[in-house]
């Protein structure tokens, strides 16, 4: 094991600098510590003026994704062991703006994500007073996996149309939207299909499933762009073979 | 500076802020309400909680037998009109997150499923597999979008409260990417900022737990009630400090010292039965199972790791399928962080601290007595709690507190004159403040990472699972020396632009202000209660103490601690029994 590992870490300060440049750090090495521990040593110890996001340190919060040798990871799982014998290149979140440092703006997603509608609509609202909408396991088992998204950002930075379409949804908010259109206790889909097919939403993406490669929650957004656009193409076929109405 | 006006003011956008926005939109649909959080909403700390939400659904349970068992958990220091109206709001406030999409665990017929947990008699603990914290949270902040009348200011960070003739009446805030400062003026602010667990070194608490609303509540001369009681979670991973739900002891799991034996029944929490046992061993409250480490610690029957001593917690014999379909997540983490799986070895774990049962004192509304001045969730103190809460009540106590804040607040700022326009005044000396003490200090010697470790460790050392008069009385002293070296910080960030380095140092200065309360109210209370376990005060003393500590700021910057009774409804006070 060695002693050290050096860490190049993307710096830009606005006020500063015209564009991002690396900065040096060596940095003790330790088994247990993952890349985001060796961010906190730099911090704590060595120059307080470098800026990052982090919170929870489980994995679960979201906060502290980057770019680690070129990959979109979150730091907190990303062990300094598996990226021996460094150095180690940490920069923000590929194909977003940068506001400082390590740290990107990621307004535009939450817009997209207001846009797909990501809460229960219902046609009727069962009163509270009779208790809940019913949901057996295997139902709930039909969106589980697309209600594991922590917001991380990492399919975004990960996706080469993000990169050129800035209009695209993008991974993560077109999973989100399956998640409540395969919902049993929502009748929402149409609406969000609407929306998703008007913005560019789902057409833009060309299948290169890097989303999914790297979801630390193992999502699959690639999966629900595909299972939409087949539901968009479905729908499409329908308004020309049934003008007088799809339902 | 940036100046804003809204009707209700929320701060924090965690579980309670969520719910308590969405309700002042859902009741006074007229008003205009705004979160504040120094993270966008879905980063906030809910997000970690794991195993559950408590509320009695079930045919086999009742709302009593939930007060009862939050009551003698809290051991005999919650209020009791206040336990009773959240035992019986928290059925509705659930259901109302499963018909916003909550994804609940189900029987297989599609009614919700309950597990059991520590300290509870019955099964009532709602869960989402083991990710309960972050259904909750996601849901809350994705069904909150759909409502227009809840503005958000994500990542500003909120640095002083403006009062007026002894109204609250907004905040100051950093706006973090650009360094603005805003003035956020409000008829009413909720302070939802949660728990501040970052003051002692090993911890389950997220880098942004460093009590923010509890300090500028107590610096706006507001009082803390019961700091003093700090819950220390059993099963923690060494090093990490990330949580291992309690789940894993609902499901079944076992915790053993290093000779394998199921060391709880030393401790008067009932004797081991294969299958798990309601309100005994593995079961028992928090408070008494961390407690029972550090005995069998002194007996020299933990094991030594790297990281200081721990316990054995196995859940091997529960297999793969039960594992994988209620904790998921334990295995992950397990895999991730230890590098172990936990259906073939045992996890080591140690106690940890977790959560403040103490915070901003309210009333049953969440009313602070500062007209205009509101808290729920672990930031607030209402108190449900008492000295020991249960596992499973605290994110149900953000619903039902939340929604009970939101609607008293809004209530209140119908009701309201506009913010007097003399506290904007304030909002300037707010900003030169932070400029002169931070953006502009110059000179200055110490590192915060040095004084925050100096802290933890002494609050660790005075003010952990076992307490007594002279290691508080030494980590009073302690801790003004710190205060003291903290205005001679040297600052090296000069930037406007997400500047990390002063929120950290405003971050310490909070924490150090709350240690202090924490230690005044530990020195003060010279009796064992729940988690406040005094050495040289074994005994639980309900003659001098059945009542609140509240901690006020006096003038010389130091905390004052007074008395408030307890409300005592239908349970007197009694012996705390488990496993027998």
């Amino acid at each position: 094991m060695p002693p050290t590992v050096r860490l190049e870490v993307s710096r830009y300060r606005p006020e500063q600098e015209d564009k991002p440049a690396f900065q040096t750090y060596e940095v003790p090495f330790r088994d247990d510590w993952v890349v985001l521990d060796a961010l906190n040593h730099v911090k704590d110890q060595m120059d307080g003026s470098l800026s990052f996001r982090w919170s929870c340190r489980m994995g679960v919060c979201g906060s502290c994704g980057m770019m680690v040798n070129g990959r979109p990871k979150l730091t907190c799982a990303a062990f300094l062991s598996e990226h021996l014998p460094g150095p180690i290149r940490v920069e923000p979140l590929n194909y977003f703006p940068i506001i400082r440092d390590l740290i990107v703006d990621i307004t535009d997603f939450l817009e997209k994500l207001k846009k797909v509608r990501p809460w229960i609509v219902r046609d009727q609202v069962l009163p509270l007073e009779k208790g809940e909408y019913r949901q057996t396991p295997e139902q709930l088992d039909v969106y589980r996996q697309f209600s594991q998204c922590i917001n991380c950002m990492l399919c975004y930075a990960a996706c080469p149309v993000v990169g050129l379409e800035p209009e695209f949804v993008g991974p993560a908010a077109i999973a989100l939207a399956q998640r409540y259109n395969l919902d049993s206790r929502d009748d929402g889909a149409k609406q969000r299909l609407k929306i998703l097919s008007d913005h560019a939403g789902i057409w833009g993406c060309t299948f290169v499933g890097e989303c999914t490669q790297v979801c630390p929650k193992h999502v699959d957004p690639a999966g629900a762009i595909q299972q939409y656009k087949l539901a968009g193409a479905v729908d499409m076929l329908k308004s020309f073979l049934m003008p007088w109405g799809t339902r | 500076m940036d100046i804003f006006g809204c009707d209700v003011l929320v701060v924090g956008g965690g579980g309670a802020g969520l719910r308590a926005a969405i309700a002042v939109a859902e009741t006074f649909p007229g008003l205009s309400v705004t979160v504040i959080s120094k993270v966008y909403p879905m980063r906030s700390h809910t997000v970690s909680a794991e195993g559950g939400a408590a509320a009695a659904i079930k045919p086999a349970d009742s709302r009593d037998a939930h007060a009862y068992d939050t009551i003698s958990g809290g051991d005999w220091l919650c209020d009791q009109d206040a336990v009773e109206a959240f035992v019986q709001e928290a059925p509705a406030e659930m259901l109302q997150l499963e018909h916003w999409g909550c994804p609940w665990s189900r029987e297989p017929d599609g009614q919700i499923a309950v597990r059991p947990f520590g300290g509870m008699k019955n099964q009532r603990t709602w869960f989402a597999a083991d990710k309960t914290g972050f259904h909750m949270l996601h849901t809350l902040f994705q069904t909150s979008l759909k409502y227009d009348g809840i503005r958000r200011h994500d990542e500003c960070f909120v640095t002083k409260l403006l009062s007026d003739d002894g109204r609250c009446q907004g905040v100051v805030a950093i706006e973090l990417a650009t360094g603005k400062i805003q003035a956020i003026t409000a008829k009413a602010v909720i302070l939802c900022t949660g728990g501040c667990g970052k003051i002692f070194p090993f911890t389950t608490n997220a880098n942004i737990k460093n009590g923010d609303g509890m300090a500028l509540a107590y610096r706006a001369g507001a009082a803390l009630k019961d700091m003093e009681f700090v819950q220390y979670h059993p099963t923690g991973l060494p090093f990490t400090g990330i949580l291992i739900t309690e789940a894993t002891r609902a499901e079944g799991g076992w915790l053993l010292n290093k000779d394998g034996y199921r060391y709880l029944q030393d401790y008067d929490l009932g004797t081991p039965q294969p299958q798990p046992v309601l309100r005994s061993m593995e079961l028992g409250p928090r408070d008494r199972l961390s407690q029972a480490f550090v005995k069998e610690q002194e007996k020299g029957r933990t094991l030594k790791g790297p990281y200081g001593d721990y316990v054995h917690l196995d859940i091997r014999h529960l297999g793969n399928q039960v594992i994988d379909t209620k904790l998921p997540f334990v295995r992950e983490l397990c895999a991730k962080y230890v590098g172990l799986d936990p259906v073939k070895e045992m996890i080591p774990v140690r106690p940890v601290v977790h959560y403040m049962m103490g915070g901003i004192h309210t009333d049953i509304n969440g009313a602070t007595p500062m007209p205009g001045l509101y808290a729920a969730g672990e930031a607030a103190c209402v108190s449900i709690n008492g000295a020991n809460r249960l596992g499973s009540n605290s994110l149900t106590e953000c619903l039902v507190f939340g929604a009970r804040s939101g609607k008293a607040a809004a209530a209140f700022a119908s009701g309201q004159r506009a913010p007097n326009p003399s506290v904007l005044a304030q909002a300037h000396d707010e900003a030169r403040r932070l400029e002169e003490q931070f953006l502009r200090k110059t000179g200055g010697t110490e590192r915060i990472a040095t004084l925050r470790l100096a802290m933890q460790e002494t609050m660790e050392q005075s003010a952990g699972i076992y307490r007594d008069a002279s290691a508080l009385q030494h980590s009073a002293v302690k801790l003004q020396q710190l205060q003291e070296r903290s205005r001679d910080l040297a600052l090296e960030d000069r930037s406007y632009t997400f500047n990390t380095e002063l929120t950290a140092a405003l971050e310490l200065a909070y924490m150090l202000d709350l240690a202090q309360v924490i230690v005044a109210s530990a020195l003060h209370r010279q009796e064992s209660r729940g988690s406040h376990q005094r050495t040289d005060y074994p005994e639980r003393d309900d003659l001098h103490f059945l009542a609140h500590s509240l901690a006020v700021r006096a003038e010389n910057g130091l905390p004052r601690i007074e008395h408030s009774p307890v409300t005592i409804t239908r349970w007197p006070p009694g012996e705390r029994v488990y496993g027998r």
